[in-house]
């Protein structure tokens, strides 16, 4: 047999056998230790995969002030975690392979078997990208992935308040039933449809008129004879500066209803204005407010914009006896258009999702009877938080969660493909 | 002469314009500042100017409640997670603009789906792996979350910054015996630093504002952060103690306003970074 399969048939049989075979001690050991540590925990291996698959039959009680029983949502995330590890393992089992197989070819054109001190040096030299970017990985794997692995699994089980809710109850997986009940179900589904079109709505308009307002205020400081033009650009920017949170509560105070606007309409004699009981006044003063909040970040960016732009094309414009207004429309608002579009389809899909705007100002009031569990202006997110959070009604705040997610990701990725950088060849 | 009348008045209706606008801008600022100071404690009675002036309420801030320790507590877990972040962020950043590896094109795909992801939105499993490790009600599991949540996002950010430094410095250091890791500090980090401002500032901010994770993580009374510590003001003692959040909401904005004014320039670049330039 030819030596080199000889080698990679003895690391597959147990890791790091091909290594000695070759007789590269070192590197032996390090893969031999993987495995016998897998090894070793083997029992924890198959408990976590069994529970992931059954998510256990005995409900958690308190027996003589000890805990007995099985919680099933902690018994997912094991299985989880041991899903993952145990990819990570056969990663190695896989690299160990490739190695004793590669190394025989190596050895035979010449190269001495490294040993001891000299091949941890070369592991570092080797694998550098990896080692440098195991922290990253290690965070990133524990701390999104597997939260959203656990999401995404958990719309495929009945986890919900009050019949399946650990540790008293337990929970099942239930297949797509969660899916065909938002479909089929008219209360689900007309929640759904209602939330989601306000979201559109509020994602599109509230997109467009920051991005116009940001502009035209770019445009406005930036036109000739404006004198003071450091003071209005530190004045404009100030909502930007000024942590969100802390302005859209002030807000949320100003305009509630025995706040100081309401006091002040009072004063001169006008009617109260239900500013966020009324369900149409409070979208429009979602727009309004977030505008305040939103438009000075599109300003900041368009004088960047605008400044790059070829003060010639202007000049011939004006040799040619073109309007303001149809420099405007002609020559600024494409080219703005054009450098900024990604960054516009960006800023749709995080409106989309604009969690704190509407949970800080409204907390998605006025309460519409008609929605299960949403208010008026409750969008997609904000819903499902309080699915979450208020409600324990964690299998449809899934369902939902993976809608959103598709959503948004086919937007980000469109708006990404067509970016300079993604046709450039070097970019990935 | 016409021409002369025109301009008058397209320069008044322009100092108009910025004029009304500021004001939009300034009265809801100018509310709250003004409020602080009001001596009452309840939004019916704060008029718009203060009748009797106070400091009563920044007082009663230091003495009577816990916000100096939520004060604290935030400015450690936002030092912290500063730190962290730019370590782990510019590590992988620089390894994926510099090295060509296996598995290096599906990272960075994964990232970029990964960084769409709303991450509170999994706030169960996050709630679940942080007990698991041992670090609820601390902040060092506030700072993990944080610190790993924001990898993908700023990496990205991060390698398309690098990206534009040459290579050739990095060749020409090699030539002359330098490590990676020579390299990374000596040559790239300093050639840098606007982006690395950008993701350390952004990260050193981001716990100010955060209302949402301390609310899963923290659940002690003294472990608060501010931003969750005026949130709940807010929300459940909304008249009682309006004047207090105000001047609370006065100490936590007033120096990250200055600070992003000051650094304005960076900020604006590094948003701007990949999306403009595409």
């Amino acid at each position: 047999m030819e030596k080199a399969k000889r080698s990679a048939i003895l690391s597959a049989l147990f890791m790091g056998l091909g290594q000695f075979f070759n007789r590269e001690w070192t590197k032996g050991i390090m893969f031999l230790l993987i495995e016998v540590a897998a090894l070793l925990n083997i029992n924890y291996f198959i408990n976590s995969i069994y529970g992931l698959i059954t998510l256990g039959d005995t409900p958690q009680k308190m027996v003589n002030g000890v805990k007995v029983g099985q919680h099933s949502i902690n018994m997912m995330v094991d299985g989880i975690i041991a899903i993952f590890i145990i990819m990570i393992i056969l990663g190695f089992y896989a690299l160990n392979i490739r190695d004793a197989h590669k190394s025989v070819k190596e050895l035979e054109n010449g190269k001495k078997p490294l040993n001891g001190l000299a091949y941890i040096h070369s592991i570092w030299d080797k694998y550098f990208p990896y080692i440098m970017t195991t922290p990253s990985f290690l965070f990133t794997t524990f701390f999104i992935l597997l939260p959203i692995v656990f999401t995404i699994a958990v719309a495929f089980t009945n986890y919900s308040s009050p019949n399946h809710l650990p540790p008293g109850k337990m929970v099942d997986w239930v297949g797509l039933e969660n899916f065909v009940n938002l479909a089929n179900l008219k209360i689900w589904n007309s929640t759904f449809i209602t939330v989601g079109i306000w979201t559109l709505i509020f994602a599109v308009v509230t997109t467009v008129l920051n991005y116009t307002a940001g502009l035209l205020l770019a445009i406005l400081i930036n036109s000739q004879g404006v004198k003071l033009k450091r003071l209005w650009r530190t004045i404009f920017i100030l909502p930007y500066a000024i942590p969100a949170f802390i302005s859209l509560l002030v807000m949320r105070l100003m305009f509630s209803g025995p706040g100081p606007v309401n006091n002040m309409l009072a004063g001169i004699g006008m009617d109260k204005i239900a500013f966020f009981t009324d369900p149409f006044i409070a979208k429009v003063m979602i727009l309004v407010i977030n505008l305040w909040v939103g438009a000075p970040y599109f300003m900041a960016l368009m004088a960047g914009v605008l400044t790059n732009i070829d003060k010639s094309l202007y000049e011939a414009a004006e040799i040619d006896g073109a309007t303001k207004f149809q420099q405007f429309f002609k020559i600024t608002l494409p080219l703005v258009l054009f450098q900024t579009m990604p960054l516009l389809i960006m800023t749709f899909a995080y409106n989309f999702n604009n969690f704190s705007v509407i949970y800080l100002l409204t907390d998605g009031s006025p309460i519409n009877g008609k929605l299960k569990y949403a208010g008026d202006t409750d969008i997609l997110i904000s819903w499902i938080y309080k699915m979450t959070k208020d409600q324990n009604q964690f299998h449809m705040a899934s369902v939902i969660t993976i809608v959103i997610f598709v959503f948004v990701a086919l937007t980000s990725i469109y708006s990404f493909s067509r970016t300079k950088s993604f046709k450039e060849e070097d970019m990935m | 002469m016409k021409k002369n009348y025109w301009s008058f008045i397209t320069k008044a209706a322009t100092y108009a314009l910025l004029i009304f606008i500021s004001i939009v801008i300034l009265m809801p600022v100018l509310w709250i500042v003004l409020a602080s100071f009001n001596s009452g404690t309840s939004l019916f009675s704060s008029s718009l100017i203060p009748k009797n002036p106070t400091l009563i309420h920044y007082q009663n801030l230091f003495t009577k409640t816990q916000f100096p320790i939520w004060y604290m507590n935030t400015l450690k877990i936002a030092t912290i997670n500063m730190v962290v972040s730019v370590i782990l962020t510019t590590m992988s950043a620089y390894v994926f603009s510099r090295f060509r590896f296996k598995g290096r094109k599906s990272a960075l795909m994964a990232m970029m789906v990964l960084q769409m992801f709303p991450s509170f939105l999994a706030m169960t499993a996050i709630y679940i792996m942080i007990t698991k490790i041992g670090l609820m009600n601390t902040h060092w599991g506030l700072i993990l979350v944080y610190a790993g949540g924001q990898i993908p996002y700023n990496t990205w950010l991060c390698k398309g910054y690098f990206d534009g430094i040459p290579k050739s410095l990095d060749e020409a250091a090699k030539i002359d015996g330098a490590s990676n890791m020579t390299i990374f500090t000596k040559i790239i980090m300093p050639l840098a630093k606007p982006i690395i401002v950008f993701v350390a500032l952004t990260n050193f901010m981001g716990p100010w504002f955060d209302f949402i994770f301390p609310q899963i993580i923290l659940r002690r009374a003294e472990s608060k952060t501010v931003a969750m510590g005026l949130f709940e003001w807010v929300q459940k003692q909304q008249n009682a103690n309006f004047t207090m959040f105000a001047a609370g909401a006065i100490l936590v904005a007033v120096p990250i306003t200055i600070l992003f004014v000051f650094l304005q320039k960076h900020i604006v670049e590094g948003l701007s970074q990949g999306a403009v330039k595409g």
